[in-house]
């Protein structure tokens, strides 16, 4: 499909602006201080945009159209009342300067208690004393939940300088850790699937200032050391940090504050059904175990005893502004008003029905595919492609054959510790009928990996382009309009 | 089982899907986690239905204060957003799609983001602009990072017309790394270069610049860009993307990495997020840069497509040696901004500039005829300007809460000596008469004083 630009005709109009209701000032910004041509942006009618933007969504997939199997990755349907709510022109209208106004807070109530509520529930939800729902994103999150690490070892003088990970750790983990300051140790998986205990054991000296747990890790597994981890990091005055990407295993059931983690994010756009909206925008809520409480970012919601809320900005150890205001405002909203929907026991049945049908895809297609780790799992599996390979297929061909049949494809090639990886993660949403009939799918395609090879290296063909060549990209580097 | 859930099984499938996983019940796939981590309950209510929920919320929502005349800026503004956005975002196609990982079924999404990097591109008159960071704030963050990385030096010098709010999360964010920041004081409301000339020399990694700064002044930066790459330094210039409608543009300045806000491309002020960070740089530093990129390229019958590119910087490939731990960004957002952009079009978004510029002009002048209102400085402006009031600004904005409006904020919240200045901000959302009330309701309230 062409790029706006592409249509654009000379003087068409896609807005019309109200006249200037005052006596113009042209002259009054110089032209020294003016730009020497117009930006050229499209000149196109509201139709041009309103066709061109649907006919391009037509080419996506999307929970609304589609299953997304993707592991770590919580593609849950997003409930559409949550949109709709967020909508509201008194939340989507409010200025976020408006509270530093005198007296500001008040003219915010509203707001302000969906924040003080939101950070309520979700402590509760993690078993942690307090929260902060600034960070915007998952990794936003890492980064001021390992900036609270480094400021707690600060105010007791502590000199530590590693952070460990457990190798099957997302990406951000080490990113996150790094870009705060740390030294990155990797400790390697067993034979298990989790962490292996022993090498922790050894790296785990007084140096070490966190550990970086996600809990199932990303190969869906539960690591029943866990309690035992946090108390020999708690041991040399380190602190745990739960990466919540993986909550949807355990929320409503498990909380994190329990086993001994002292540190969590959340991922709201996972978890709490925000949408994904092809990337963003995310929320990552930090919660805090007491102790750490003080060192949480400016500013703090808080309930005074007449029943309103207020904004504090004075918090001496706090690690500061880790975002101009109170986060992704309208996305803390959407989840707040899941939460209210589903309540105690909703939450229960996600992960419930999480692990439940996680389970299932396990069973069902273990005969067609390796399962390196064959246990109960949580809420993903993880397969390998390593049978299929004998034939020259990859865990990328099946990827692309998933989507001829209509289903996004699993996360592959991820965890790294596993070849040819297939990690799969159908949520609670899912019915049964689409369970089943992405097991056929996956069935199917193991036949054809053994039939018909050369068909699966041509998917897919059912879509708009075929595989594109990554390697031209960024060699050519054409990476905006001309 | 509560239908909220939104979980679709009924009894006899549950059952069904236990029996082929061959345990008894689902606490039994949880035998891992030890029983006694188990909670009974939680202290949540239990579920509403749809009816109660947006019952609460917009009961709610009454008590936020959205019916007061916004002269409030800062840096976000209540702009005009065109139905035609909010129509498109709605698709699910977009609004439920995933992180374009896999090419072949995210063409939209990509397309979109290409599309957005090029508008950012054009307004900035930059070479490549990536497909979004969470916000200004930490994009001015991320470009001081990558001026550290490209020139391999730590010190930072930090004009103080760069948004206050910004400047304390760039020292938040860099407290625990070798980096060194230095704010420069401004002089009448603009860059001081007698003191940015004195400070720059052969360490400094970055100049972070601010145009227009936070009191809404402008100005032409080109000779304290050039004084930067003298001594090897680069320039991040944060931007206000609207007044880039009519503005001087900083690639025309010279600039090496620009960044900024896109709330004022057709997002909501929605109580500060989510809104959209952008970055543009040159080409030659595009491999340092943080974030996703978007680029074309063609599949085996050589039709064109786009993927992300160059994520060989990224914390998936790299983890600890990334450019940036950056992972979500704010696509969505950046889909309405490249939507605003194509709405507004080469013609819209100077008049939408030109249209903030004249109705600040005439509301600046008029509040200047009021007894005891002064100018607070001699700059130009765009559409946001600051006076000086006869006692705390902080009050009298305060006192004109009650009359009906968010008059506009008091600067000496965030600097010392300025308690007397009130910044103002006027949109082409404001009309004649709001500003003519606006300049009575002033003039009385300080009349009664």
């Amino acid at each position: 499909m062409k790029l706006i630009y592409e249509k654009s005709v000379p003087g068409r109009r896609g807005v019309q602006l109200p006249d200037c209701s005052v006596p113009p000032h042209k002259a009054r910004i110089p032209s020294s201080l003016r730009r020497e041509k117009s930006a050229v942006l499209p000149e196109v009618s509201e139709l041009d945009v309103v066709r061109h933007y649907t006919n391009l969504s037509r080419k996506n997939f999307s929970i609304d159209t589609n299953f997304y199997p993707l592991g770590s990755c919580t593609m849950k349907y997003n409930p559409k009342v949550c949109e709709s709510v967020a909508k509201n022109e008194g939340f989507s209208r409010l200025h976020p300067l408006l509270p530093q106004l005198r007296n500001g807070g008040i003219l915010t109530q509203g707001a302000l208690k969906v924040l003080y509520n939101s950070e309520r529930f979700f402590a509760e939800i993690t078993g942690m004393a307090e929260m902060t729902l600034q960070p915007m994103a998952g990794a936003h999150g890492e980064l001021t939940g390992v900036m609270l690490i480094a400021a707690y070892h600060k105010s007791k003088g502590n000199n530590k300088k590693r952070i460990l990970i457990p190798d099957s750790a997302h990406g951000t983990n080490p990113a996150s850790a790094t870009i705060a300051g740390y030294s990155v140790t990797t400790i390697p998986s067993n034979k298990d699937g989790v962490m292996d205990f022993e090498a922790f054991k050894k790296e785990l000296t007084d140096d070490v200032a966190g550990v970086m747990l996600t809990a199932p890790n990303t190969l869906g597994l539960f690591n029943s050391h866990v309690t035992e981890i946090c108390k020999l990091v708690h041991e040399i005055d380190g602190l745990v940090y739960y990466d919540g990407a993986n909550l949807n295993a355990l929320v409503g059931r498990v909380r994190p504050g329990d086993l001994g983690f002292d540190v969590v994010h959340l991922n709201l756009h996972k978890t709490f059904a925000t949408p994904h909206g092809g990337g963003g925008p995310g929320a990552g809520a930090v919660g805090v175990i007491d102790k750490l409480r003080k060192f949480l970012p400016v500013s703090r919601i808080e309930k005074r005893d007449d029943g309103t809320y207020a904004l504090n900005y004075n918090a001496e150890d706090s690690i500061g502004y880790i975002s101009a205001f109170y986060g992704n405002f309208g996305i803390i909203l959407r989840a707040y008003a899941y939460l209210l929907m589903i309540g105690a026991d909703g939450l229960r049945e996600v992960s419930d029905h999480a692990v439940l049908s996680a389970n299932y895809i396990r069973v069902k297609l273990k005969e067609f595919y390796d399962l390196p780790y064959d246990r109960i799992c949580m809420h993903e599996c993880v397969f390998s492609a390593s049978r299929q390979m004998k034939n020259g297929i990859h865990a990328l061909d099946i990827a692309k054959g998933l989507i001829d049949l209509g289903f996004h494809p699993p996360t592959i090639y991820f965890p790294l510790i596993v070849k040819e990886a297939m990690m799969i993660e159908p949520t609670e949403t899912e019915s049964k009928a689409e369970l089943d009939a992405f097991i056929e799918a996956m069935k199917k395609i193991a036949q054809e990996a053994s039939d018909n090879p050369e068909e699966l290296h041509n998917a897919p063909i059912s879509t708009p382009v075929g595989r594109l060549d990554e390697v031209a990209a960024v060699r050519e580097m054409n990476l905006s309009a001309n | 089982m509560s239908r909220a859930s939104y979980v679709p099984f009924v009894e006899s499938e549950r059952q069904e899907l236990l029996k082929e996983i061959g345990v008894n019940s689902i606490d039994e796939l949880f035998s891992d986690v030890p029983r006694e981590f188990q909670v009974k309950s939680l202290n949540i209510p239990k579920g509403k239905s749809e009816i109660e929920v947006e019952r609460r919320i917009k009961a709610l929502s009454r008590q936020n204060r959205t019916d007061l005349i916004c002269f409030l800026g800062g840096g976000f503004y209540d702009h005009y957003t065109p139905a035609a956005i909010d129509a498109i975002l709605s698709r699910g196609e977009f609004l439920t799609a995933y992180t374009p990982y896999q090419p072949e079924v995210a063409q939209g999404t990509l397309q979109a983001a290409f599309e957005f990097q090029s508008g950012i591109c054009r307004l900035t008159e930059m070479e490549v602009a990536n497909a979004s960071l969470y916000d200004g704030g930490t994009a001015i963050y991320e470009a001081a990072m990558m001026a550290a990385r490209v020139t391999r030096r730590n010190k930072i010098l930090v004009d103080c017309g760069v948004n206050p709010i910004y400047r304390k999360m760039l020292e938040s964010y860099t407290s625990n790394l070798d980096m060194q920041f230095e704010c420069v004081s401004t002089n009448g409301g603009t860059v001081n270069r007698e003191k940015f000339l004195k400070k720059l020399d052969n360490s400094v990694a970055g100049i972070v610049i601010q145009n227009p700064n936070f009191f809404g002044c402008i100005d032409d930066l080109t000779d304290i860009i050039d004084a930067a790459h003298n001594v090897g330094a680069l320039a991040v210039m944060s931007v206000y993307p609207i007044s880039l409608g009519i503005l001087k543009t900083p690639g025309a300045m010279g600039a090496d990495i620009v960044v900024g806000e896109g709330q004022s491309l057709g997002l909501p002020l929605s109580f500060g997020g989510p809104y959209v960070g952008f970055m543009a740089t040159r080409k030659k530093y595009v491999r340092k840069m943080p974030g996703r990129i978007v680029g074309i390229t063609r599949d085996d019958q050589n039709r064109k497509g786009f993927v992300l590119t160059l994520q060989a910087r990224e914390q998936h490939i790299r983890r600890e040696k990334a450019t940036s731990n950056i992972c979500s960004n704010e696509n969505l957002c950046a889909l309405a901004s490249a939507i605003y952009l194509s709405l507004m079009g080469k013609e819209g978004l100077k008049e939408v500039a030109e249209l903030c510029a004249d109705n600040a002009s005439y509301a600046y002048y008029k509040l200047l005829e009021i007894p005891n209102v002064s100018r607070a400085f001699k700059s130009t402006f765009f559409n946001e300007f600051c006076i000086k009031l006869p006692c705390d600004a902080k009050d009298i904005i305060g006192e004109l809460i009650d009359k009906g409006f968010a008059a506009g904020f008091p600067v000496g919240r965030y600097y010392e000596g300025m308690e007397n200045v009130a910044l103002i901000s006027v949109t082409e959302m404001r009309t004649k008469e709001e500003i003519d009330n606006l300049a009575a309701a002033l003039e009385s309230v300080i009349r009664d004083w």
